[in-house]
């Protein structure tokens, strides 16, 4: 069905299932509960779940399937966002058009990158994608000023033309992004029982895109254009040798990977209409690495778990405070109480920087292959066939 | 003329710090052929033990002075640092004073304690591995070393003062003929720039000169070949490790004064000095150091009003601008060499 393998049919229907039933799936603890904090089923984390869940696949047909390792993938991200902000003041508050330009102007944006960046490969690619991304960065904070709003950032105003919208609703407000009249930020609350859950137009839009993107994805996957893509990853020399040029390839996943990276900008701004530079401090492109490195490069699903797990925990880790660690050791004796709380402080709340510099550290090490990787070990060793074990971790690639 | 005089100077410092980040990430990646994305974070490390060793100097306790009262008409308690205590009021007061250039010795130790541990800790793991794993891994490192500066020193820059001799500036210009006042450079700048140059010339001596230097070399140019003769040249480059970091680091130290240590400041002159090695190219320490001096200086010609008013913006992009056009140009940089990273 869709042109895919029963493999991936279902790979990608468990996606689609969880993608439509997160607000209860992310929503296990009754509200009232204390475990409640740990819920994740709000729009606003959802949103960036999938929406980082696009960048984050785009960014592995690059890496995942090339092997280039580009440490600028936050530039498109930005341009992405400032187009879609633009489009809200200009034309209208529709995510369409905004969602379209912001692909559009990211795309060109890769094209200019892609074609002077991919002149060189290894380290040298890596330094020139960052170097870009910088570039991008400073201007946006200096000259592009007029264009991006400078440090304050691009926001929607009252007097904004919107040719083909309002410039303000009836009662003198900003208008809100939509889908042809569907407020993005209108959400119903289901209540069953003591669970309270949301349902968010804006997520669910974010979520369908975002399975457009993963089919698209696996379709590349397994397309013969995939399999070159693989090809220039394991040995660009040999691609050369048997005549075949890999550079309009690379430039093709390149852009493609910039499109993804603007839609996911694009994104973020119909969420919320307001674009800043910082999204494209190479801390941001550093954070897209991650996720894709965490999840598991190369393979299909990988980027949107390691997308998925670092937000999750980044929201999770950073609202953990002192009271709610003293909250949970309370049954320990007094001074175990306050020695326990010392120890993990420095890992929650604002030291979660921390504990994600760590992991980030500990996923390199230990497991390469990121959570996919260790999810096949577990799964080995509890078929256990400690014979084959060795033999299938020295032939398979990652690349899955 | 003078304009360009003033400009050359300000660009130096800046130049040298470059030139002595590049310089340890150089011979980090021309030894053991790994990149080292937390070369940056050494050189924040540096800066903080000046303030350190600046607050241990500083430690102090109160004495009630009989002679002099406060406004309350008690007698007024003073803090007196117990260096005062040990060396006498004028030897300690000079001891705290000078604390930052006394930090380069106590920090030496400490460097190349951190780079041995990094290298047999963790990059020794990973020279088998992948380019893109050892990024990963170091920017990963880079992040944790921050945090924990971050947790001990909180995120203010903290102010950390050079020495009352070299405080304040003078008038180049007057030397070179010029009207007074028309250039005039802080000496701290100046004491910068030379000691950038004497350790960059204490490496390349140590390197060329000596014959552990000597081993160096041959292990850089064939590994293979040097391990063969039964030289235990692992040893020496975990060695050559902890020198790097120990330049970063004392490259740290020396600009605690002319910018207040923060904690991200490693982050920030590292994705410079990563260009600033890839303009150079990979593996060429003089590149490495011409490349350092020649950004630095280019950088600050940029930040001209003259030229700004014509470019407007120039000064944020130059360096990146001049690293992409070098790459495009010369795919090895300045002075890089056949056959390193090719691949």
């Amino acid at each position: 069905m869709f042109g895919l393998g029963k493999k991936d049919l279902t790979l990608f229907l468990i996606v689609a299932v969880m993608a439509l039933f997160a607000p209860f799936i992310l929503n296990p603890f009754p509200t009232d509960s204390g475990m409640a904090q740990f819920n994740a089923g709000y729009p606003d984390l959802m949103q960036r779940f999938v929406i980082f869940g696009i960048l984050a696949i785009g960014f592995n047909i690059l890496f995942g399937l090339t092997g280039y390792l580009s440490f600028g993938h936050a530039a498109f991200l930005g341009v992405g966002s400032y187009a879609a902000v633009w489009m809200f003041k200009l034309l209208s508050m529709n995510v369409i058009p905004a969602i379209l330009l912001s692909m559009i102007v990211s795309g060109l944006f890769a094209v200019v990158i892609g074609y002077v960046s991919l002149r060189r490969s290894g380290i040298y690619f890596s330094i020139l994608t960052l170097a870009f991304a910088q570039m991008s960065y400073n201007l946006a904070y200096s000259v592009l000023t007029p264009i991006t709003n400078g440090e304050t950032g691009l926001q929607i105003t009252l007097d904004d033309p919107r040719i083909l919208g309002v410039s303000a609703t009836a009662d003198g407000g900003i208008p809100v992004t939509n889908l042809f009249g569907l407020e993005m930020r209108s959400f119903e609350t289901l209540n069953i029982g003591p669970w309270a859950f949301q349902f968010s137009v804006g997520y669910y839009v974010a979520a369908i895109i975002m399975l457009i993107s993963f089919y698209v994805a696996i379709r590349i996957f397994r397309s013969p254009f995939g399999m070159m893509l693989r090809a220039i990853k394991s040995n660009q020399n040999r691609l050369y040798y048997t005549g075949l040029n890999a550079r309009p390839y690379t430039l093709a996943a390149f852009v493609i990977s910039g499109m993804y990276a603007g839609l996911a900008g694009g994104l973020l701004a119909c969420m919320d209409p307001l674009a800043g530079a910082e999204r494209m401090q190479w801390t941001a492109s550093g954070e897209v690495v991650l996720m894709t490195i965490l999840g598991g490069a190369g393979t299909l699903i990988g980027p949107v778990l390691g997308a998925g797990f670092i937000k999750y925990f980044e929201n999770i880790f950073s609202k953990i405070n002192d009271q709610v660690v003293h909250a949970w050791v309370s049954f320990l004796p007094d001074g175990l109480e306050n020695f326990v709380v010392a120890i993990i402080h420095p890992f929650v709340g604002k030291g979660w920087h921390l504990t994600l510099g760590l992991m980030f550290m500990l996923i390199v090490i230990f497991l390469p292959g990121g959570l996919v990787e260790g999810g096949q070990r577990i799964s080995r060793r509890l078929r256990r066939k400690p014979a084959e074990d060795d033999a299938k971790s020295a032939s398979t690639e990652p690349a899955e | 003329m003078d304009a360009i005089i003033l400009q050359i100077l300000n660009g130096l410092d800046k130049g040298s710090a470059y030139a002595l980040i590049a310089l340890g990430l150089t011979l980090i990646f021309g030894t053991l052929g790994v990149v080292n994305f937390a070369h940056g974070a050494l050189f924040m490390i540096g800066a903080f033990c000046a303030v350190t060793l600046n607050r241990l100097l500083t430690l102090s306790h109160q004495v009630v002075d009989e002679t002099r009262t406060d406004f309350l008409g008690n007698p007024l308690k003073v803090d007196v640092p117990y260096v005062q205590d040990i060396f006498g009021e004028v030897t300690g007061a000079a001891i705290i004073d000078w604390s930052v250039p006394l930090a380069i010795l106590f920090s030496i130790p400490i460097m190349i304690g951190i780079g041995v541990i990094m290298e047999r800790g963790l990059i020794k793991h990973f020279y088998k591995r992948p380019h893109a794993d050892q990024i990963l891994v170091t920017f990963g490192l880079a992040i944790v070393l921050q945090e924990i500066i971050k947790q001990i020193f909180g995120a203010n820059p903290i102010p950390t003062p050079a020495p009352d001799v070299f405080r304040g500036s003078f008038d180049f210009g007057t030397m070179l003929g010029f009207d007074p006042n028309v250039i005039i450079y802080p000496y701290w700048r100046l004491v910068y720039f030379g000691f950038a140059a004497i350790i960059i010339g204490a490496v390349f001596a140590f390197l060329q000169f000596t014959t552990f230097g000597m081993v160096v070399r041959a292990g850089m140019a064939d590994r293979e070949t040097v391990g063969l003769l039964g030289i235990n040249i692992d040893r020496r480059f975990t060695i050559m490790f902890g020198l790097a970091a120990a330049v970063a680091g004392l490259a740290g130290v020396m600009y605690a004064p002319i910018n207040s240590p923060n904690y991200h400041m490693g982050m920030d002159f590292l994705v410079l000095s990563f260009v600033v090695v890839v303009v150079g190219g990979m593996g060429s320490l003089p590149g490495a150091v011409l490349a350092g001096f020649l950004l630095g200086i280019l950088e600050s010609f940029a930040s001209m009003n003259e030229i700004k008013s014509i470019l407007p913006g120039i000064d944020q992009i130059i360096i990146y601008l001049v690293a992409i056009i070098i790459l495009l140009t010369r795919p090895r940089g300045l002075m890089g060499r056949k056959g390193v990273m090719e691949d």
